[in-house]
Order: structure tokens, then C-alpha cells, then sequence
């Protein structure tokens, strides 16, 4: 299957970041053709092309911009989901630091299609050049005319806003980004109602990823047949894969859904040398584990689903067989622990407790017991946390018992850790 | 005490931002940040009055997200990322290694009131693992001995350049950045580091690319413009 940059097509040109660079290469042309349609044709066109929301869950994005209410006589607003947390996940940002004008006509557009006039970018703060590159854009878009009142001479008005976080997981989940911009503590919210009824400030909004919005100039301005000419019949277009750990060269690659861990490991020259692939996420910490007996799945959301896992965020973390996976999931389950935000007693507690066993096991105090206690505890929060954070930390114990129970055991058997944690490391073999 | 009237005049500027001046809370506080190196009850204060909050609801907030700070932080906030991936790639030892060096804990600042240590989690940039950041500046693939390099330069007031960004600022001149005050330094540094460009180079070589767009369908949206 090619490479199919669209989104990354020109981040090795020195000023792809600019309002210049980006305009080189057909950017904003869409906006005078897209402001002369009505909204719903705009909603339409996404909904033909089949993109899929890239922020994690692949709902159908021009769907979800058609149950905003018309002429409800509220305001509506766009909030962009900004607050790339998950651990793995690094697509947004290095798209935000090279291309972040796509993202701004994306918004210009979606705005327009969900009858939007002030529109948010939700930045995580730890991330302050994405930040300062992103104020830069939108500060060169509307010098450029292409925000504010009367655009383009079109009569439409449109104001973006960028709005920095100050550290919380939970807030890439909507409807606790949506606390968080109201001034609040991040804390999801009961649903339904859902954002697209009562959002921010209980109006109609469109919560969106980042990869999602800036994916919306490219189909307009090329078409919903062309996406679908890319990806699969029900996972359609191209899109942002991160490889990253234990693998020859980790970083970006933008392919069509449906492609496979092989040959994206075939492009990236494979697990490092001397190595085995021993596990991976396909989609972030909260995407059950997979193994090599699924390196040939396709990348797209149903297969992956059938596999026993979850597509997310395509986040490919890769773990060689240097990996100890018990010390792998006791850190991710203490990142689930420290930011899950309190709301619901089984996240908050069951967090804790998981915490506590992974730790006792790695270090060698743990019984052959203690792995029908995690699953009990995960069985306990699975599907019955507030939100997705509690599900997502049971994703890594579960599917690592499932495949590595015998390697849980050893740590039981032999009191304490097999693995040497310098093997694994990037500097292994070099003075470090 | 730092906060003056023109901070005052700073903080309703960010409440204009919003439809509801509450949005601006998290914002006024990195700007609390800014002026004052942490979140003071000064800061907390002032937030509660503009907003028309009790300065309990304000703290409710402070104290739920991590990058507020209630203690002084030193001029340069180092987080190692010991995340999953980060730690096995090397983050656990230059975490240790640092400490070591700098004989200080997680979130706790040498003697000499410059580098506040702590680790951090997932900061999206496991493509380069193991990360460092300092000042949420991204310094990428880093080992023990180049993290301890970084440290010393910062302690002996040397430049210290960020592998995808600009020289490193004082941790208060980070915090205004995210209160929403632009530095000019978003030209700073490349479009794009080298695992953000790793499978572009590689499509180029291999003469890959997305498939072009039918003519037609510009044709008919430049038309309709």
C-alpha cells in the first residue's frame, strides 16, 4: 500500500507553518467556493467522503455536524480537540507545529457548515511551540481576511479562539474539555444530553479532533470520491500513523486506513536490529494490547475491532522482546491513576487498587492470585466508570494477562522482575 | 507583590475572549504564573474578584490541573517523561541520572533556585523518546548524559536551544505565552524535526503519494467562488 502524504505533503519545507507556505500550495482556495454553498451542502459533502473522527472513537464526522439543531436561535460553536494526551499519541502535534493553517481553514469550513460564529482550539499547555504556532496562524488568518466579520465579502462572520490547558488527561474527553473551557475543573459530564444539544454554555457544539478538522480542506477542495478512492469501504481516506519505541525509524506515516503493522514496520525498517516484535498498541495506551500474531491486521476501525482491540488514535507503540510487559502496564495503570479525575467512585478507587497489585507483582511480591484480582477489579470498572479514562486503564491489564499470562507468573515465581530494564533502553550497547 | 493594575487590565482582556468571562480562568492563572512565578493566593485572589468567584471555587480549579504550580518554581521547569514508552526508551534512567546530578527529588529545585525537577507524562512526542522538556519546550531523543548537558548549561546561564524550537525562556516567559500573549518566536525552529518527517521522505523516494484530484471538482468551486 503507498504512502499517501496529504495532511504532512509539505512539512519539510522551511515555512509550512506560514500563511505563505500554506498558500503555495492551494491553501484557503476553497473558502470563496465553500461560503457561496449553503451550510448543508458543505455537512453533505463530509458526510459522502466517509471521514471518521481521528481523535480516537472514528465516529462519522459529517453526522456529527448534522445533528446540530437549524435555527434553534442559540448560538453554535466549534470546539477543536486539542489536547493530544494519550499515551503513544503524537500526531497532532508535530501537524500543528508544521501545518497549522489546516487546521484553521478546516475550521473555516466547519464553522460554516454547523452555522458557527465563534469557534475554540483546546491546546494542552505542554506543549507552548504548538501553542505560539497556532496563535501565529490564526493571527495570519485573520490579517488575511479570512476571519472576523464579513469573509471574503460572504457575509459571514467568524471568530477563533485559542484556549491553552494546564495539564489533565481527562480533558481530551469532550465533555470534560468542554467543563475545563467553561473555567471548570475537568470533569466529564452526564450524556445524553450530548454537546451537539447542549455543549459549551448548553448550546449546540461540535467537538472535533485536531486531524479530523484539518482533513477537511483536503476533501473539499479535491472531493468526497476522491477520499474514498483511498482507505477502505467503511473506514475511508488517509490518515496520520505514529510509530514510535522500539522500531528502526519511528515518526510519522501518512497511509491509507486499512494498512498493516508489516508494512508499515517494512517502511520504518522494522523492530530494531537483533529484536522481535513482542507487543504493541494500535491506538494508544487505552487499545488493548496486540502481539505479532497481528501484524497483519488492517489498520482501519472494524478489523481492528474484530481483533480484539481499538484503532484510536493510531498511535503504534512498539515493544521489542527486551520489554518487561508487567513494568510496561504499572506505568501506564499509575498515569490512569494520577489522572483520573475523581468523578466516579470505580476510576477512582479501582485505579488505586490496580496500582497497588501491579507494583507488589513487579517487584516480586506478588501470588498467582493477584491476577484473578486485577481481572476482578477491571470487571468492576469496565463499563461501569463515569467515562472512557476508567475503561481505557483496564485495556492494558486485561490483553496483557490474556497473552502474557505466563510472563506475570515468573514475576511470582522468581520473587522480582526478569528483565534487565538497560536492555530496553535506546541507548542499550552505547555509553550512555 | 507583582499584580498590578496593568495585570488587572491583562486579565479582563483575556475575559473578552470568552462569551463567558469564566472561560478565561485557566488562562489568568498561567497569567498568575507569569507574574508571579506560581499560583499565590494573591493570584487566586485577584482571579475571584474579577470573576465573581469565592476564592474556594478558584482554587477548586488551581488545584486540579498540574501546571499550576503552589510552590515557586525555579527559572526552568525540567519534566522527564517516565510515561510507558518514554521510561523503557531511557526516561526512568535520566530521570535517576538527574536527580543524581542535581541532588534535588521529583518537584523540588537546586539550591540555586534555577531547575525545578519533576517527571511528567505522555507529552506527545514518543516518536522522539526518550523526551525531556524544559519550560514545555521540546527537547527530543535525549540520553543521561546530553539531559545532565542541559541542566548545566541552564544552571551556568549558557543558551539552550530546543531541538524543535526556540532558545529556552524563563518559566514565567512560558507561562505568558499560555496565557495567551504571543513572544514572536513562532518562527523559531523547523517546520518539522526529523521523525515528524520520516514517512514523507520516504514516499518521496519511493515516488508515493495520494492520488491527484480530479480537475473537475476544483473547477466547479473556484466557478462557484
Amino acid at each position: 500500500m503507498p504512502l499517501t502524504p496529504v495532511l504532512s505533503a509539505h512539512w519539510d519545507e522551511p515555512d509550512s507553518f506560514t500563511l505563505e507556505g500554506y498558500r503555495r500550495h492551494g491553501g484557503y482556495q476553497s473558502l470563496p467556493g465553500v461560503l457561496a454553498r449553503h451550510p448543508d451542502e458543505i455537512t453533505q459533502l463530509v458526510k459522502d467522503s466517509g471521514l471518521r473522527g481521528r481523535g480516537g472513537a472514528g465516529f462519522p464526522t459529517g453526522m456529527k455536524w448534522g445533528f446540530i439543531p437549524k435555527d434553534d436561535g442559540k448560538p453554535h460553536y466549534l470546539v477543536v480537540n486539542a489536547d493530544e494526551s494519550e499515551p503513544g499519541t503524537c500526531k497532532d502535534t508535530p501537524l500543528l507545529m508544521a501545518n497549522p493553517h489546516a487546521l484553521v481553514e478546516g475550521m473555516i469550513i466547519a464553522s460554516y457548515a454547523i452555522s458557527a460564529h465563534h469557534a475554540f482550539i483546546y491546546i494542552r499547555g505542554e506543549i507552548v511551540h504548538v501553542v505560539r504556532r497556532v496563535q501565529a496562524a490564526v493571527a495570519e488568518a485573520a490579517a488575511a481576511g479570512y476571519l472576523g466579520r464579513d469573509i471574503l465579502g460572504s457575509g459571514y462572520d467568524l471568530d477563533i479562539t485559542v484556549h491553552i490547558g494546564a495539564g489533565a488527561y481527562i480533558c481530551g474527553e469532550e465533555t470534560a474539555l468542554l467543563d475545563s473551557l467553561e473555567g471548570r475543573r475537568g470533569q466529564p459530564r452526564l450524556r445524553p444530553p450530548f454537546p451537539a444539544v447542549a455543549g459549551l454554555y448548553a448550546c449546540p457544539t461540535v467537538v472535533n479532533n485536531v486531524e479530523s478538522i484539518a482533513s477537511v480542506p483536503a476533501i473539499v477542495n479535491a472531493g468526497a470520491d476522491w477520499f474514498r478512492s483511498m482507505g477502505t469501504e467503511k473506514s475511508a481516506g488517509f490518515t496520520l500513523y505514529s510509530l514510535s519505541g522500539h522500531v528502526t525509524r519511528p515518526g510519522q506515516y501518512e497511509a491509507p486506513l486499512g494498512v498493516t503493522l508489516r508494512e508499515l514496520l517494512d517502511l520504518a525498517g522494522d523492530v530494531r536490529e537483533g529484536h522481535e516484535l513482542k507487543f504493541w498498541t494500535p491506538g494508544g495506551s487505552s487499545t488493548p494490547l496486540l502481539t505479532a500474531a497481528h501484524l497483519d491486521v488492517p489498520l482501519d476501525y472494524e478489523a481492528v475491532g474484530a481483533a480484539g482491540s481499538m484503532l484510536g488514535t493510531k498511535a503504534l507503540q512498539i515493544f521489542d522482546d527486551t520489554t518487561c510487559v508487567v513494568r510496561a502496564v504499572l506505568r501506564w495503570t499509575e498515569f490512569y491513576r494520577h489522572e483520573s479525575c475523581g468523578k466516579c467512585t470505580p476510576c477512582r478507587e479501582g485505579t488505586y487498587w490496580l496500582v497497588q497489585l501491579l507494583d507488589r507483582l513487579e517487584r516480586g511480591g506478588g501470588t498467582a492470585g493477584d491476577l484473578d484480582t486485577l481481572l476482578d477489579l477491571c470487571d468492576n470498572i469496565l463499563g461501569r466508570a463515569f467515562c472512557a479514562l476508567g475503561d481505557g486503564a483496564t485495556s492494558p491489564i486485561t490483553s496483557s494477562i490474556e497473552y502474557f499470562r505466563d510472563e506475570y507468573l515468573a514475576h511470582v515465581e522468581q520473587g522480582g522482575c526478569p528483565f534487565d530494564p538497560v536492555a530496553a533502553t535506546v541507548f542499550a550497547g552505547a555509553s550512555a | 507583590m507583582s499584580l498590578t493594575d496593568d495585570t488587572q487590565a491583562e486579565m479582563r482582556g483575556i475575559m473578552a475572549r470568552y462569551p463567558h468571562a469564566r472561560s478565561a480562568l485557566l488562562p489568568m492563572l498561567h497569567l498568575v504564573q507569569a507574574e508571579e512565578g506560581y499560583v499565590t493566593p494573591e493570584g487566586i485572589e485577584l482571579c475571584a474578584d474579577l470573576l465573581g468567584l469565592s476564592t474556594a471555587e478558584v482554587s477548586a480549579v488551581a488545584t486540579f490541573y498540574s501546571m499550576y504550580k503552589r510552590r515557586p518554581v525555579g527559572d526552568y521547569l525540567v519534566g522527564v517523561c517516565t510515561n510507558t514508552l518514554c521510561a523503557i526508551m531511557g526516561g526512568d534512567a535520566i530521570f535517576v541520572g538527574l536527580k543524581e546530578h542535581l541532588d534535588v527529588g521529583n518537584d523540588e529545585t537546586t539550591a540555586d533556585g534555577v531547575v525545578t525537577l519533576e517527571h511528567i507524562e505522555c507529552n506527545a512526542a514518543c516518536d522522539y523518546a526518550p523526551v525531556v522538556m524544559v519550560n514545555w519546550e521540546f527537547f527530543d531523543n535525549q540520553t543521561v548524559s546530553s539531559a545532565k548537558d542541559v541542566v548545566d548549561r541552564l544552571r551556568a546561564g549558557e543558551e539552550v536551544v530546543s531541538t524543535r524550537g526556540p532558545k529556552v525562556c524563563r518559566f514565567r516567559d512560558v507561562e505568558r505565552v499560555l496565557a495567551g500573549f504571543p513572544d514572536g518566536l513562532a518562527g523559531e525552529g523547523p517546520s518539522a524535526g526529523p521523525a515528524s518527517l520520516a514517512g514523507l521522505e520516504l514516499a518521496r523516494q519511493r515516488g508515493e503519494s495520494a492520488p491527484p484530484a480530479p480537475a473537475t471538482t476544483k473547477t466547479t468551486a473556484a466557478k462557484k467562488g
